[in-house]
């Protein structure tokens, strides 16, 4: 019994193995390129920066490149406010954002877990299924919408709510839109995951002592609810700091979030070391919540290992 | 929790739906609109569906996604399972931290980071960028969804059958293809099915990864977004929401079938 479980686990080990070395290839290693290039100066080159390792020059080669290396690119990016001030707007945006996701998303939580059980995993699968269908379809769709001569501004007009067609799109609020729309989903499945799990007896035990509901609810559900409120709160908040798509095609063109700069920097202007030094300036900003992020999604999956 | 549903709560999951659901709602029926304005109602017609199909670029741009889409979600369903089997089975092993660590983290990374250092990888390595380099890129990305939905089917299951299954000397290998591989079928089908949405969906990574001669259908769609609304794109997008809502369907159907069987199961057992 016993060394049959062992050899089990010893199988289990050898499974690690492929997916160990794809990940140590294709996730890990590249981050410590996009490290080195960083570093890296500009150049009219192919590839378009300085300096590029000789290997078959050896210790001579490896001195070269040592000396070659730059801070330009972060000199850069911390003396021009314009970029300074993509990363305050990304992590506004995030934030409010962020803040609506939770006061839309709870209600809707809450209503989910307390439908009659059989009604849920309708309810489950109504949320997931727009998780689905193509994010850049669902930003599109509401280019449709908000557009000038689209149906926002046909209703509002119709309804005499204003005088003339608003400028819905290529604002801020079209991206807070947006973002909310694609990320609500995110946000209420692990908050529904949690207050579906709340045991009722709990509840139950309020309520026979004569608590009223909503004490009930603030003593007991919104606490128990919480780290379903965290994992929620980080897996929308880390991927809208970075998030490309919707200011692009929501937005306007006043001040760029930092996916947009990155983008620009490495599409249009062709700086691979600026775009290197934006990404990992951003993945040093994100190390703390994504960190956060795993160790919650290691205790609901491993069981708080 | 408690069941019954106050009006408040039936409120907020009504407004939740409807939110959700509207914006593609109005999407695909004006992808039936004859008239070319967005505004203007000009009756039902299959005109755009007509132009799309004479849409040389677009038609291919597809057929590229469709193969990137297929290609990686296989390969990323076979290293996830593998994966997930290290997670929830190998109890501690040397660099188990950083191995979760790197299955968690592509879930939440911002995908210009991703991408450009995937990017930066490939032409470190002097590697041709086009199809393949794609297709290395989604397999990446998606096999940490696949591992996290074949996982969370592993933690919750019987480990009973499988031990008798050993007790009575059965081989480890031999266990797992006929005990639990069929026991955990239906996370991998949906494991599969996201991998591949999740593919055919991604516009970021795709741009930085692709290179001539392989446009994906995002990127393809993305270019004249940017150009302003069109109804081919509408009738384009209709399609590719069919698609994903007929596998999502066909696949939720084949686990329920699967969730039924075993509850029989469990009953006969019991009786």
């Amino acid at each position: 019994m016993r060394r049959a479980g062992n050899k089990r686990n010893w199988g289990a080990r050898k499974a690690a193995l492929l997916p160990y070395l794809w990940l140590a290839v294709f996730f890990l290693a590249p981050f410590a390129i996009v490290f080195k290039i960083s570093l890296s100066q500009t150049a009219l080159a192919q590839p378009p920066y300085l300096p590029v390792i000789d290997l078959f020059s050896g210790w001579a080669g490896l001195k070269e490149f040592a000396t070659q290396l730059s801070f330009d690119a972060y000199g850069l990016i911390g003396g021009d406010p314009l970029y300074l001030m993509s990363y305050l707007k990304s992590l506004e945006v995030a934030s409010i954002s962020t803040a609506l996701l939770l006061a839309l998303g709870y209600p809707i939580a809450y209503g989910m877990a307390r439908a009659p059980r059989a009604y849920q995993p309708m309810l489950v699968m109504a949320v997931v299924l727009p998780f689905w269908t193509s994010f850049l379809i669902r930003v599109y769709a509401w280019i449709n919408i908000l557009q000038r001569d689209g149906l926002l501004n046909d209703v509002v007009l119709k309804l005499h709510i204003v005088d003339a067609p608003a400028a819905w799109l290529s604002s801020d609020t079209a991206i807070y839109i947006g973002v909310v729309y694609s990320y609500l989903p995110f946000m209420v499945l692990p908050l529904y995951a949690t207050l579906e799990k709340i045991d009722e007896s709990l509840l139950e035990a309020a309520a026979d002592l004569g608590c009223p509901r909503w004490k009930t609810f603030w003593l007991i559900v919104l606490p128990l609810s919480l780290p379903g409120a965290v994992a929620g709160a980080m897996l929308c908040f880390i991927p809208i700091v970075g998030e490309f798509v919707i200011p692009d095609l929501l937005g306007g063109s006043q001040t760029l979030m930092i996916g947009q700069t990155l983008w620009t920097e490495f599409f249009s202007n062709r700086d691979w070391p600026v775009a290197s030094a934006i990404a990992v300036a951003l993945l040093a900003l994100l190390l703390m919540p994504i960190l956060l992020y795993e160790r919650l999604q290691q205790r609901s999956l491993e069981g708080g290992r | 929790m408690q069941r019954g549903a106050s009006p408040f709560n039936i409120v907020s999951v009504a407004f939740g739906l409807a939110f959700l659901y509207l914006p593609v709602a109005i999407l695909v029926i004006y992808s039936f609109n004859a008239s070319r304005l967005v505004t203007l109602w000009g009756g039902w017609s299959l005109v755009w569906y007509r132009e799309l199909l004479n849409d040389d670029a677009v038609l291919q741009a597809a057929w590229v996604s469709l193969r990137v889409a297929a290609l990686s979600a296989t390969a990323a369903t076979m290293l996830g399972i593998l994966a997930a089997i290290a997670l929830t089975r190998a109890g501690r092993f040397r660099g188990r931290l950083l191995f979760s660590g790197m299955v968690y983290a592509p879930l939440v990374m911002p995908e210009v980071i991703t991408g450009l250092s995937l990017l930066l990888l490939f032409v470190a390595l002097n590697i041709d960028r086009g199809f393949w380099t794609i297709v290395i890129a989604h397999t990446t990305l998606t096999m940490c969804f696949v591992t996290v939905i074949v996982q969370s089917r592993l933690i919750n299951f019987d480990r009973s059958l499988e031990e008798a299954a050993m007790d009575l000397g059965c081989p480890p290998l031999r266990t797992f293809l006929t005990i639990t591989l069929p026991l955990i079928a239906p996370a991998i089908a949906a494991g599969w099915m996201l991998a591949f949405s999740l593919s055919l969906d991604d516009l970021v990574i795709a741009s930085f990864t692709t290179g001539p001669g392989a446009t994906t259908l995002p990127i393809r769609i993305y270019s004249e977004v940017r150009l302003g609304v069109k109804p081919e794109i509408n009738a384009v997008c209709t399609l590719m929401i069919a698609i994903v809502a007929a596998g999502t369907v066909i696949s939720s159907l084949m686990t329920k079938r699967g969730i039924a069987r075993r509850g029989r199961a469990a009953l006969s057992a019991q009786v």
